[in-house]
């Protein structure tokens, strides 16, 4: 075990050194790396921006749920009671039909209409703000509202919700793709790395398999160097989108002081930024580990 | 006790060449061996076959009592590691220098740096390479090279030291230094190994002398 972690540690020094010992090369790595992370994580970046705004200006999402024209006070009460007793909901009012009917009838043009007609034709209601803005949770509410006895109909006035929802679901397909696209370009590009690696270091392989390394020892300082590398280019990544977002700020100050909102963009969450740095790390691992495989079984001696 | 046992080995080389024919030897712990012949007998050939860079196409190799030819892929690092190899074209890595030449062997058997360090500088002591350890070798001259291959060959204390031609392209005096180094790890118990067609080089240490004739041993 002692070893084992100090062999571990010996492969990350070396590579380390390895590094260090072509700095323009393992710059310009870096820097191909961190741009091509740095797409993908710039619209993620947008994209939960945009939602938190979307959050933060669009209005409650509210429910209307008609009763049947014969309920009862006491129906009217059980509603109530079961309304009162909901965590899914923040607030509701009831709106009984003949404060409807008056409504109504203050609306211009419309008094003539309704003093003609023999009796009041709207339901008793209850206008209900739900707590979540999910479009699903709505439905479920909608669902579930519509089950309970004497209520005719419910009405979810979430087609807002419903939009938003669907634009930043496009938006997170999009983020998705591309991080997929450049995430194989992260692979091949450390792909190639280790193989020229291998080739000029091809000498130093042929002796240690030579004079007794097993296959791990070999392959784990390439493996280290692909995983250094992602993990420094996703961080360069990350201090890209940490500029752009300064500066981007600094234009939006202004415009803010001007409209009294505080319109500034939010750079990824520490949890967030980990998965990122992780997710770097296991990209840049995984290409040197195909690459290992494919060029170091090449010219096994024996 | 017995070291290293070949019997009825038989290589040829892809292409069809047959480089060793019927070779049946033993070597026993501590020996002092010669493997003598022209250029192209199979000298190379058969110390490759000792420490498992070659399989041989018939017959077995013993290496402390394990079979070379049975040995699981991932056995045959931990074979290699039993022997210290000069090897024919000194395979010294010239990106690196001389006391890191001397560390890869060390590095390889999981020695902590320090510990590696102590052992390496006292093998470049022993071969008076020590006032050299930050040069390249390339600088070196070519007895300063067959003796750094020799430090690397024994710096992590193999059990038997395998050289091929290590006196090959030296004038007299370097290759009696070199004679000399020999002698002195066979003193210290080391099975040594040589191919070589030095003849003076043999006169001197009285080893046991193996001939190969065009892949089979002279009498
Ligand atoms: N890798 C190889 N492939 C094919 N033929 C080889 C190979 N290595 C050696 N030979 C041939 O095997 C014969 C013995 O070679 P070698 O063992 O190097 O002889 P020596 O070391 O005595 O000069 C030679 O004819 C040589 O050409
Ligand atoms: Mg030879």
């Amino acid at each position: 075990m002692k070893n084992w972690l100090a062999a571990h540690r010996r492969a990350f020094t070396a590579t380390i050194r390895r590094l260090a010992d072509a700095p323009l090369a393992t710059l310009f790595n870096i820097t191909v790396i961190g741009t091509a992370l740095a797409l993908p994580l710039g619209f993620y970046v947008i994209l939960a921006n945009l939602q938190s705004l979307a959050r933060d200006f669009s209005p409650q999402p509210q429910l209307s749920v008609f009763l049947a024209q014969d309920a009862a006070a006491a129906d009217v009460g059980s509603i109530e009671r079961r309304l009162k007793a909901h965590n899914g909901i923040t607030s509701f009012r009831f709106v009984p039909r003949a404060e409807a009917l008056a409504t109504l009838k203050s609306r211009a043009g419309l008094a003539d209409v309704i003093a003609g007609l023999s009796r009041n034709p709207l339901p008793d209601a209850f206008v209900i703000t739900a707590t979540g803005r999910d479009a699903a949770g709505l439905d479920l509410l909608r669902s579930e509202f519509a089950g309970w006895p004497k209520v005719a109909e419910v009405h979810v006035d979430s087609d807002w919700a419903r939009r938003l929802d669907r634009l930043l679901a496009l938006g997170r397909y999009a983020v998705l793709m591309l991080a997929a696209a450049l995430a194989l370009a992260l692979v091949a590009i450390t792909f190639n790395t280790i193989r020229l690696q291998i080739l000029t270091q091809r000498d130093e392989i042929e002796v240690a398999k030579l004079i007794g390394a097993t296959d791990a020892w070999i392959r784990r300082p390439f493996l280290y160097f692909g995983g250094i590398i992602g993990t420094a280019g996703g961080a360069t990544a990350w201090l890209m989108i940490w500029a752009a977002l300064l500066v981007f700020n600094g234009q939006l100050r202004p415009l803010s002081a001007l409209y009294g909102i505080p319109l500034q963009l939010a750079h990824l969450t520490g949890a967030d930024s980990v998965a990122a740095l992780l997710f770097a790390a296991a990209l840049g691992w995984f290409g040197a580990w195909l690459s290992v495989r494919r060029h170091l079984t090449a010219h096994n001696p024996i | 006790m017995t070291h290293i046992a070949l019997s009825n080995v038989h290589k040829r080389y892809p292409g069809g060449h047959q480089a060793l024919a019927d070779i049946s030897l033993s070597i026993e712990t501590g020996e002092l061996v010669f493997i003598t012949g022209h250029s192209g007998a199979g000298k190379s050939t058969l110390l490759k076959l000792m420490a498992a860079i070659e399989r041989p196409t018939a017959g077995t190799v013993i290496v402390n009592g394990q079979n070379v030819g049975t040995l699981r892929p991932r056995g045959i690092p931990f074979l290699r590691r039993n022997f210290g190899l000069v090897f024919q074209d000194h395979k010294l890595l010239f990106d690196r220098n001389v006391f890191e030449n001397v560390m890869l062997p060390l590095d390889i058997s999981g020695f902590s740096r320090r510990e590696g360090a102590r052992r390496a500088r006292a093998a470049l002591d022993k071969v008076g390479l020590l006032h050299k350890e930050k040069a390249r070798p390339i600088t070196l001259s070519g007895g300063e090279q067959q003796r750094l291959c020799i430090a690397r060959a024994i710096v992590h204390r193999p059990a038997v030291l395998l050289a091929d031609e290590p006196t090959g392209n030296l004038d007299a005096g370097y290759a009696a230094e070199i004679g000399n180094l020999l002698r002195e790890f066979n003193q210290v118990g080391v099975t040594v190994v040589l191919a070589t067609h030095d003849m003076q080089l043999a006169a001197r240490l009285k080893p046991r002398l193996v001939e190969i004739r065009g892949g089979r041993l002279a009498s």
